[in-house]
């Protein structure tokens, strides 16, 4: 994935330690109680070899009772220990993945927007989802079984020795190759294990996207387009699952089959010694009863190894986004605005996306645009000129490039996120909502919850239709608020806007989904709020130009003429192109709206104007 | 609380279930997964022979084990390598074969657990297609991803691990039972005893678990559901600082699944233990009963080794049913989800008999229709409409006046709830799917757009579309020129949604794969809201030649659009209240009249 080299599998499991660490002393309190199971279980054999010499001996019928009770306690300490081991461990566990999820989803939420714009959300679900379960059952069992079968292997081999050097040496032995084919094993199977993951995350993309685009598809009958795009990924994921299978396979193959030709081994070189009488009868089964009990420790290490590979490969893929920088947060030594006043300054900005092609001039090229307090600025341009791009730079959702951006003559990015965030109130195109109340949408960035706040709001918005909902303003709308027709969701966009009483209104083409009767009511509803509110407004009609007092022409990245509507309709050939130009209506064949001499169409503005402050309500011929 | 019924999706979050409703939604997964097994039969039974194989040879070592120690020490003794060659040739063999057949199984099924998730997969994406937009307005996409991810993961680990764990653990658990009874029927006696607690532990396990499983898969799903809308959100949740709340709120999903994955563990971990417990005790009674007989002759010291191994190993694979067990009840939930998601009948529902529509004309008519969503307010009271084939229409009125839905009831989102809708006289209701999806296509007013390239996105409107094509299409909407200033041309990736571009290229982009579509019927809604003028301009071109002999239904509140249509319809809560060719609209002094005046003065 990067460039830089690849952890080793233990230190890039030891970064989990930043986030087990409260759950680490219990966690080693549940490996202590594990390696006590484990070695009570290597200790009944033991017993089992006085038992069984003894039962031969002639003191036979004394020694086994206290000996079977020898057996009872100490499975009954296995089963005690076990159940301590269980205990310790699973809270804790579930706790670290708790907190592991809640970070991850806290950093998801500050990583800036061209983060987001980069990374599928798939995958991050993927991430914050099944890897992380997969980390959860790791450290549970993974780790803990790891670490007990270790010891369990080792104490074990010990006693083999003990019991009978020569046979112990030849099981351990043996048994060593074990190791060479896991470490064989480690390589092949990461990479695929890796692999799986990352195509499990672009399957939940293509679910996700296949929902929420569900009107698309349906629109074009292309379900089973998708469908079979859908199965041709899910078909490569099931190929990587099967080749991880494959490695897992063979490497269960010879942890089979090793123990097992081992202890036949074992048995031939066992039976030849106790015939020439080097080892007695309950060595021989003490040997082989502690040698099954190895069994398992032996046999799970295949898993276990599987296992740590792919919480390695799950730890990895958390790491990624943990370790993203926050490369938008708040300055080290903030300015605070004592008294804002909404004074916004563009001053020789520029800005590139990050994708951009190395020889391409900058998108935002240098510009420079003052919006005095309490002034409503329009800006114009054609479609992708980059209009909406600089509107997200003023709540600093990227960051310039070049050049500042200036609050009160302060730099944006001197001001805590938090500050200027509540200076600056957005209403994106795309009215993003939520699938909320009404009243959540609408009071989203709101200080004052109150509902005078919320009517008020909705009222500048002309959203009067929430009072129609079933349940008023404490309707839950549907995903995205798609149960709500185009135009109601952009008028609770930008009641949001309205809601969050900002210094600076950044407005981003807020009426284009309104007809021209609810547009004149929504316009009449704002200017009430933009006398004494700085606004930024993305404009693409005349009838929403008529908001501002000024417009910026933006054209190849630059301011290209500030002035009133009038003024540069007047001077600015580009402005009269991109704002004014449906001159020939072919069908109609009327003339056109250019006729109206400007200085009646401001006249009428003024009046307007007026008729608000004296609140009469603005109908339709209000503007005729 | 109890009203909602636990069919299909519904109920999916209660936890109150009766006994009655619990069992039935156990049918439903069960039956789910017989049908998800049924075509695997043939392998399945494979895999069991290889399998039962295998358990065999490994059960074999401990008499192995027994005969080298019993009969081969004496006979070594005497000088008899037999018997010995025998138990350790016997004990190899089994050892090769037995690993070679384990690695055999692995893949097998793996292949099997694998073959499982991906008809489930596909059952599910292909049912979430077919449901209809009613059902995906309440369900909400996070649900369905739940399912898709989470859901999957549970059973997943229950086929991985788990399938296997079942088959050798009861296969482990028979051979080793049959040879334990073979070898010393006393000690299979004191086994029996044991079976007895252990029988009651289970159910102890089994009643407890069941709604603490389904805890766990409900909880999920919400935090998944709150997790995607978050990251869709991204913008409005950072613009109007709203990640401390959600930080909470998230916590708080957080620990409600956390809690519910503990009270399970918890369980599990009484349970696991208590299964040590009585093995342990089985394996102290064993030796109690043998070592007497020992003493007395009446039993070989090989034997008792072999009766312990094997009581000790009767147990282990017990760890691996309960692993199992524990594997299914999460599973189980999981399915019971997925169940009634797949249970599902959309209620835009396909014809039984469709009726084909080879060369749709495009004429339209709305009979006395009525709609409103759900049981929500009548949006269309009664609208009847007749649109000739070829005929553009502008469909313009007030925000929510029920444009939209009426253009989502011609492209049949929804079917109306009296009355009927006809293309060339067919009922849509009765029209082949795919038929109506080729006559029909929309531009909705959203445009979203895939991750993938520009021209993947509008090749979405004609998939077998050459590159050529699409470059056509993109130049007869003028979107050709910003396409190719972008890094990789028409290989850009758009990013998700679309970010990668901006809203009126997304609109562009949109309108050029409903152009490559070349459908019978068009339906622009506020396709050209984003644009610029210059652009809209270039798209109205664009619509003269494309729509010159198609039925296109625009809707607008830019009234330009009006300009090329043939006739106009002015829509108020949900009625046409004017219906006219444009110009004698505007010649008359009507609704429209006033709404063009009042848009030709905001036009300059
Ligand atoms: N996230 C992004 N990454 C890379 N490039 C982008 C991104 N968003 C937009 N662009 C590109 O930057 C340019 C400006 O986009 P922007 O959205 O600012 O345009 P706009 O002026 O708002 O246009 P419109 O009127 O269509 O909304 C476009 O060419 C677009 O392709
Ligand atoms: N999926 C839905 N579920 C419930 N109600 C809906 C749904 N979609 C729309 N509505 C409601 O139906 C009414 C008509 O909506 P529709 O989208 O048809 O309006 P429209 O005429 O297209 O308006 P606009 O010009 O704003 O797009 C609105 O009151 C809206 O709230
Ligand atoms: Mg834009
Ligand atoms: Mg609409």
């Amino acid at each position: 994935m990067s460039a830089v080299t690849r952890l080793s599998t233990l230190a890039a499991l030891w970064r989990l330690v930043r986030f087990a660490r409260p759950a680490l002393p219990r966690l080693i309190g549940g490996m202590v109680a594990g390696l006590v199971a484990g070695l009570v279980a290597l200790a009944i054999p033991q017993v089992l070899e006085v038992l069984v010499d003894s039962a031969v001996g002639a003191d036979a019928r004394d020694a086994i009772v206290p000996a079977t009770l020898a057996i009872l306690g100490l499975g009954l300490l296995e089963a005690g220990a076990i159940l301590v081991r269980r205990w310790l461990v699973l809270t804790p566990n579930t706790r670290v993945e708790a907190a592991m999820r809640s970070a991850l989803y806290e950093r998801l939420q500050r990583l800036p927007v061209s983060f987001h714009d980069r990374w599928a959300s798939g995958q991050l679900l993927s991430r914050a989802v099944s890897d992380l379960s997969l980390i959860r059952r790791w450290l549970a069992f993974g780790l803990v079984l790891l670490v007990v079968n270790g010891v369990t292997v080792l104490v074990g081999a010990v006693l083999l020795i003990g019991i009978q050097p020569v046979l112990g040496i030849v099981f351990i032995v043996g048994a060593l190759p074990i190791w060479i084919i896991a470490a064989r094993f480690e390589r092949t199977y990461s990479v695929a294990a890796r692999r799986s993951q990352d195509q499990a995350g672009d399957l939940a993309t293509a679910v996700e996207e296949s929902v929420h685009g569900i009107r698309v598809l349906k629109a074009f009958g292309r379900g089973g387009y998708v469908q079979e795009k859908f199965e041709r990924q899910a078909e490569q994921l099931r190929g990587t699952e099967l080749e991880k299978a494959r490695a897992a396979a063979v490497l269960w193959r010879w942890l089979t089959l090793i123990p097992d030709t081992v202890l036949a081994l074992c048995l031939i070189v066992g039976v030849i010694i106790a015939a020439q009488g080097g080892l007695t009868a309950g060595a021989l089964v003490a040997f082989f009863a502690t040698a099954t009990v190895l069994r398992f420790p032996l046999d799970s290490i295949g898993f276990l190894l599987a296992f740590t590979l792919d919480a390695r490969n799950a730890t990895d893929r958390f790491f990624e986004v943990i370790d993203t920088p926050v490369d938008i947060e708040d300055p080290r030594d903030p300015l605070a605005i004592e008294a804002p006043r909404g004074r916004l300054e563009f001053r020789g900005v520029h800005f590139r996306y990050a994708d951009a092609k190395d020889d391409a001039k900058d998108l935002i090229d240098g510009v420079d645009l003052v919006v005095e307090p309490g002034e409503t600025m329009a800006l114009v341009g054609i479609t992708g000129s980059g209009k909406s791009t600089i509107t997200a730079l003023v709540p600093r959702l990227y960051d310039v490039t070049g050049g500042e951006i200036l609050l009160d003559g302060v730099d944006i990015r001197r001001l805590r996120l938090s500050e200027l965030r509540r200076h600056v109130a957005m209403a994106f195109e795309d009215s993003t909502l939520f699938s909320d109340s009404v009243r959540d949408n609408v009071l989203l960035g709101a200080e004052d919850r109150s509902d005078a706040a919320l009517k008020q709001a909705l009222e500048v918005a002309q959203a009067d239709f929430v009072d129609d909902l079933p349940n008023g303003v404490d309707t839950v709308i549907g995903e995205e608020g798609l149960s709500l027709s185009g135009g109601q969701r952009q008028r609770l966009a930008l009641a949001r806007a309205v809601a969050a009483a900002p210094r600076v209104l950044v407005l981003d083409d807020p009426l284009s989904a309104l007809d021209v009767d609810t547009e004149a009511r929504v316009e009449a509803g704002l200017r009430r709020v933009l006398a004494d509110t700085t606004a930024l407004i993305v404009a693409h009609r005349p009838s929403t130009v008529a908001l501002a007092d000024r417009v910026a022409l933006l054209d190849e990245g630059r301011v290209a003429a500030v002035g009133t509507h009038s003024e540069l309709l007047a001077t600015s050939e580009r402005y009269r192109f991109v704002i004014s130009s449906l001159d020939d209506e072919p069908h109609l064949g009327e003339g056109c709206g250019l006729d109206i001499d400007d200085e009646v169409r401001r006249a009428s503005r003024d009046e307007e104007r007026g008729a608000e402050t004296l609140g009469i309500p603005l109908g339709e011929g209000g503007r005729s | 609380m109890t009203a909602t019924p636990a069919t299909g999706v519904q109920g999916e979050d209660r936890d109150d279930l009766t006994r009655e409703e619990s069992k039935a939604l156990r049918r439903r997964s069960v039956r789910l997964l017989g049908s998800l097994l049924a075509p695997l039969k043939g392998r399945f039974v494979a895999t069991l022979v290889v399998v039962v194989v295998s358990t065999a040879l490994q059960v074999a070592g401990p008499a192995l084990i027994a005969v080298g120690i019993d009969t081969g020490i004496p006979a070594l003794v005497a000088g008899d390598w037999g018997p010995l060659a025998w138990a350790g040739g016997g004990f190899v063999v089994a050892g090769i074969a037995g690993a070679l057949l384990i690695g055999r199984y692995q893949i097998m099924q793996a292949k099997i657990s694998q073959a499982i998730l991906f008809e489930l997969r596909r059952r599910v994406f292909r049912k979430t297609q077919r449901l209809s937009l009613e059902f995906h307005e309440s369900y909400t996409s996070g649900r369905i991803i739940s399912r898709q991810t989470s859901d999957l993961d549970s059973i997943r680990e229950l086929l991985d691990s788990g399938l296997g764990n079942l088959v050798t653990g009861v296969l482990y658990v028979l051979f080793t039972g049959i040879a334990l009874v073979a070898l010393d029927p006393p000690s299979g006696l004191v086994l029996a005893v044991a079976l007895i607690p252990l029988w009651f532990l289970t159910r102890w396990f089994q009643t407890r678990s069941q709604r603490l499983f389904r805890q766990t898969r409900t909880t999920s799903a919400k935090l998944i559901v709150r997790f995607v809308e978050t990251m869709t959100g991204i913008r409005a949740v950072q613009a109007f600082r709203k990640e401390g709340r959600n930080d909470e709120v998230f916590q708080g999903l957080v620990e409600d699944n956390r809690v519910a994955n503990a009270k399970v563990f918890r369980l599990f971990g009484t349970f696991d233990p208590g299964l040590v417990l009585i093995g342990n005790v089985t394996v102290a009674a064993v030796l109690l009963v043998g070592g007497f007989r020992v003493a007395d002759g009446g039993l070989a010291i090989g034997v008792l080794l072999a009766v312990v191994l094997y009581v000790r190993r009767f147990f282990d694979p017990l760890e691996d049913l309960a692993m199992f067990y524990n594997g299914y009840q999460s599973a189980a939930a999981a399915l019971e989800k997925i169940s009634g998601v797949l249970e599902e009948r959309p209620t835009v529902s396909d014809p039984d008999h469709p009726v084909p529509l080879p060369d749709p004309r495009g004429r339209l008519r709305f009979d006395a229709v009525r709609f409103g969503y759900g049981d929500g307010p009548v949006i269309l009271p009664e609208f009847s409409l007749d649109v000739p084939a070829g005929e553009t229409i502008a469909l313009v009125g007030s925000t929510g006046a029920g444009k939209s839905t009426l253009a989502k009831l011609i492209s049949r989102f929804y079917d109306p709830s009296a009355g009927a809708i006809t293309l060339d006289g067919v009922d849509l209701r009765e029209a082949a799917p795919r038929d109506l999806r080729s006559a029909v296509v929309m531009v909705t007013q959203e445009a979203y757009l895939f991750s993938g390239t520009v021209a993947d996105n509008i090749a979405l409107g004609k998939p077998s579309a050459s590159r050529e094509e699409i470059v056509a299409a993109a130049r007869a909407v003028g979107a050709h020129d910003f396409i190719e200033a972008l890094p990789d041309g028409y290989d850009t990736d758009v990013n998700k949604r679309g970010g990668r571009v901006s809203a009126g290229q997304r609109q562009l982009l949109s309108f050029a794969r409903a152009f490559i579509a070349d459908p019978a019927v068009l339906i622009l809604d506020e396709a050209t809201a984003s644009l610029d003028i210059p652009s809209e301009r270039a798209v109205q071109t664009a619509l003269q030649t494309l729509l010159a002999e198609r039925t296109a239904i625009i809707i607008a509140h830019r009234l330009s659009t009006v300009a090329i249509a043939d006739r106009v319809l002015v829509m108020e809560h949900g009625r046409i209240v004017e219906d006219g060719s444009p110009a004698e609209l505007i010649a008359g002094t009507g609704r429209f009249a006033s709404l063009h005046a009042a848009w030709r003065d905001s036009l300059a």
